[in-house]
């Protein structure tokens, strides 16, 4: 069952994702006549005659065409397909790994890894079934789950073994699943506001870099929700998360809180995501502001799940790298 | 003189506006870095010392500008303290605000509801239900009746009571600095190192400014059983240690005593040694021997200074390393598979009564003199010396480490945290929102409403609401 897991299962998910990755591609680079042409009918819906001409320009060739509804598998379908796909395979990887274990596997960097991501690809499929508008995100969401199962695979991997005494506990595991649900519902709110960025600076006239992408992206109003709904969802879980572990850490070290670097860096991006929730509400700060801040938000969020473990000595460092 | 006050005024209205609270957040979380960048005395001194050993130039002004305690130093203080006045500043007029819009009664309905975001003519007003809604029914003079409705105040009131909590959980820090207190303690098994509550008993503590040693509350524990498990690899499974008799305690499930926690913290062997000089007087010592890796190869001395009549000059120490299980110079297994003590003789001034406390776990070889070569002792083992004195390694005793803390803000900083995850979601999920209704004397009826915040789902509501069919109203 260990190897199952750790050989052939989780190299199945990597590359399921690398697929997944590739065909969202090939959706942005061929298959865009679909949702390029919805993406247009709905923009002028919404901005109506006045709209500005980088609208007109996208669906320019569109306007007059008829939009039938197509029988075939649209290239984004096939992707999201492949990302379900994908998911099976992470969540049997989890699965046979914890079933080796006969524990949560939640025992170290990898496994911990493992299960945000596998979590990440589970809240990304709730918001596309629902959501169909947001598919293209699939894109950021694959590429992120590529390089972190991929980092997971080659760099953290570690050979099945029992949770140290000091993981042994039930707060262990109210803490990680929380802070794990908290990390997958960033990490979609996180790709949903850089997806937002880009749309809206396409919006803007910004052409460098990145941007011209932003033109296949959906409606950057329905994005930049979506991130916000993101953020508000994962924040009070996050809070949560946070609180299980200084209680866990009570009973495990006497204090609830004692600036250990990944305490610090938990607080630091706590603050971060309080910041972004302040300046979503400010009406005088724009948008893009507080998705920027959404981005800062995420890197320390990652700062956290890989620098810290790498970087730092501390209490928290029998997650073993 | 009003020109003064014009300025306090408005230095107060910038320091609770949105954007300085904004910024303080930022300056907070940038603030934290060089907290988990550079070593923290709090954290490990010894981390710290080692900074300075590599850094001399650089350490001493880090120090001055408190980098090595972010999180005590003034300019972190400054940050937060300014941040809480905001916090401050901003809930206290919105408090008032809010307690004014819940006894106040939902307002009167807009002129014209074709400037609202919804509105709709109703067909029947009989239809429209309100239930749940905080609402208000006025009359006109001109026979014009208006129902105004209002919902989602627990929106502002989470809001208002996270936000309060944080100042709770302030206060909770602030007590347990002060009023709280910890010690630490290497505790060998048996009676005779059993101690009680003092803390002069204490290897290191630290007590809050407003703690007096006397408050300590009493108690006395021994160490009278300690039992761990290992994997095959030597990773542990399990340690467990009893004081007292009858009580156990692990990590994760410290022992709760009235007025303090007794957490376990580390654990390793105390080798016992029978020394017996030439002239035949012996003298025992339990020497606890720490950890120098997660096999538990031990480092330690033995010192006996009443060896050889007491002579200053004769005193015997010896110097090594335990093994568990022995292997090539360093333990296989932390557990006692196959025991060894690797040990180095010394004769001479052990130096104890400098007045200076030395530390138990080395000699201060100044006035020593080696004799001869390393030896390895089994146990039960006898060494016989140069002068005829013997050594014998009689066996091991278990040690833990403990720590006793006590933090009497805990429980304020948890109820504030509770506050606070309830408060939270209210204000993040909460929506306001309010709904006219409108019957106009010549029979016809209108409804409007208005979300006061971001509410996609406003219209829904809104059409069911105002067209409630018929057959759900009559029950
Ligand atoms: C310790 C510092 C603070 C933290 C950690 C914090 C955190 C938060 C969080 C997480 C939210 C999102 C919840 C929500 O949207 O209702 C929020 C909302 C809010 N905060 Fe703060 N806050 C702090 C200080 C302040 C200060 C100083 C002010 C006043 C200037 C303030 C005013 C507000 C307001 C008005 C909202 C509601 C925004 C809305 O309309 O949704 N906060 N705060």
């Amino acid at each position: 069952m260990a190897a199952l897991s750790d050989n052939v299962l989780i190299t199945i998910t990597v590359l399921a994702y690398l697929v997944a990755m590739l065909l969202h591609s090939a959706d942005y680079a061929f298959g865009r006549q679909s949702h390029i042409a919805k993406a247009a009918v709905r923009e002028r819906e919404l901005v109506g005659a006045g709209g500005p001409p980088v609208v007109e320009k996208a669906g320019g060739f569109l306007i007059g065409q008829e939009i039938k509804p197509r029988a075939k598998l649209s290239m984004l379908q096939i992707a999201l397909g492949a990302t379900v796909l994908a998911g099976a395979a992470h969540l049997a990887t989890v699965v046979t790994r914890a079933l080796a274990a006969e524990r949560m596997p939640w025992g170290n960097m990898y496994e911990f890894v493992l299960t945000v991501t596998l979590l990440g690809t589970l809240v990304w499929l709730a918001v596309a079934i629902v959501k169909p508008e947001v598919r293209h995100l699939g894109l950021f969401v694959v590429l992120v789950q590529v390089l972190l199962t991929g980092v997971a695979q080659i760099v953290l991997q570690k050979p099945i073994g029992p949770l140290v005494p000091a993981l042994d506990s039930y707060w262990f595991v109210i803490h990680v699943a929380s802070v794990a649900t908290a990390s997958a519902l960033f990490l979609v709110g996180f790709a949903a506001s850089l997806m937002y960025l880009l749309r809206s600076g396409y919006d803007k006239g910004k052409r460098g870099g990145l941007y011209p992408y932003g033109r296949l992206f959906a409606n950057a109003e329905t994005v930049e929700r979506l991130s916000f709904r993101m953020h508000a969802f994962a924040f009070p879980i996050w809070t949560f998360g946070v609180t299980a572990g200084a209680i866990w850490a009570e009973a495990a070290w006497g204090r609830y809180w004692g600036w250990d670097p990944k305490e610090t860096w938990a607080f630091i991006s706590w603050i971060v995501y309080a910041g972004y929730l302040h300046a979503r509400a400010t009406p005088s700060i724009s948008r893009r502001a507080a998705a920027w801040i959404a981005v800062i938000g995420w890197a320390t969020m990652l700062m956290n799940l890989f620098g810290v473990n790498i970087f730092f000595e501390g209490l928290h460092s029998y997650g073993g790298v | 003189m009003s020109g003064v006050l014009a300025f306090l005024r408005n230095s107060w209205r910038q320091l609770t506006s949105m954007r300085t609270a904004l910024t303080l957040l930022f300056l907070l979380a940038v603030a934290a870095i060089p907290g988990s960048v550079l070593p923290q005395r709090s954290v490990s001194a010894e981390n710290v010392a080692g900074y300075f050993r590599v850094h001399p130039d650089l350490a001493p002004v880090l120090d001055r500008l408190g980098f090595f305690e972010v999180f005590a130093a003034p300019w972190f203080a400054a940050i937060y303290l300014l941040l809480f006045t905001s916090l401050v500043g901003c809930v206290v007029p919105r408090l008032a605000d809010h307690v004014r819009a819940l006894l106040r009664p939902p307002p009167a309905a807009p002129a014209r509801f074709e400037r609202l975001p919804f509105h709709t003519v109703v067909e029947d007003p009989e239809t429209v239900n309100f239930k749940g809604w905080r609402k208000l029914k006025r009359e006109l003079p001109d026979g014009t009746v208006t129902v105004s409705a209002e919902k989602g105040y627990l929106k502002e009131t989470g809001n208002l009571l996270f936000h309060s909590s944080l100042l709770v959980i302030l206060v909770g820090v602030g007590i347990g600095a002060q009023w709280g207190w910890h010690a630490n303690r290497l505790l060998v098994q048996g009676p005779e190192q059993a101690f009680c509550n003092s803390l002069q008993q204490f290897d290191e503590y630290g007590l809050g400014p407003m703690v007096d040693p006397g408050d300590l509350p009493p108690f006395c524990l021994e160490l009278t059983g300690f039992e761990a498990s290992f994997l095959d690899n030597g990773i542990p499974k399990w340690f467990e240690a009893e004081v007292n008799g009858d009580r156990k305690f692990r990590v994760n499930h410290p022992l709760r005593l009235d007025g303090a926690s007794v957490y376990l913290l580390g654990h390793g062997y105390a080798p016992i040694l029978k020394y017996t000089d030439a002239a035949g007087k012996s003298q025992t010592t339990v020497s606890p021997f720490l950890p120098l890796d997660g096999m538990l190869t031990s480092e330690g001395v033995a010192a006996f200074p009443d060896a050889n009549g007491s002579d200053k000059a004769k005193q015997m120490g010896f110097e090594g390393l335990y093994l568990p299980t022995a292997g090539m110079g360093r333990s296989n297994h932390p557990e006692e598979r196959d025991p060894a003590l690797m040990l180095m003789a010394y004769r001479g001034d052990l130096g104890l009564d400098v007045g200076i406390s030395e530390s138990v776990y080395q000699l201060n070889k100044e006035k020593l003199t080696r004799l001869g070569d390393a030896k390895m002792l089994k146990k039960g083992d006898t060494w016989t010396l140069d002068d005829g004195s013997k050594l014998e390694f009689l066996g091991t005793k278990q040690w833990i480490t403990i720590s006793i803390r006590h933090d009497p803000g805990e429980p304020i900083v948890l109820a504030g945290v509770a506050l606070l995850l309830v408060g939270l979601p209210m204000s993040l999920y909460g929506k306001r929102r309010r709904v006219w209704l409108r019957l106009n004397p010549d029979g016809t009826a209108e409804a409007g409403g208005l979300p006061r915040t971001d509410y996609p789902g406003f219209e829904d509501e809104f059409k069911k609401v105002t067209q409630w069919p018929r057959s759900q109203t009559t029950s």
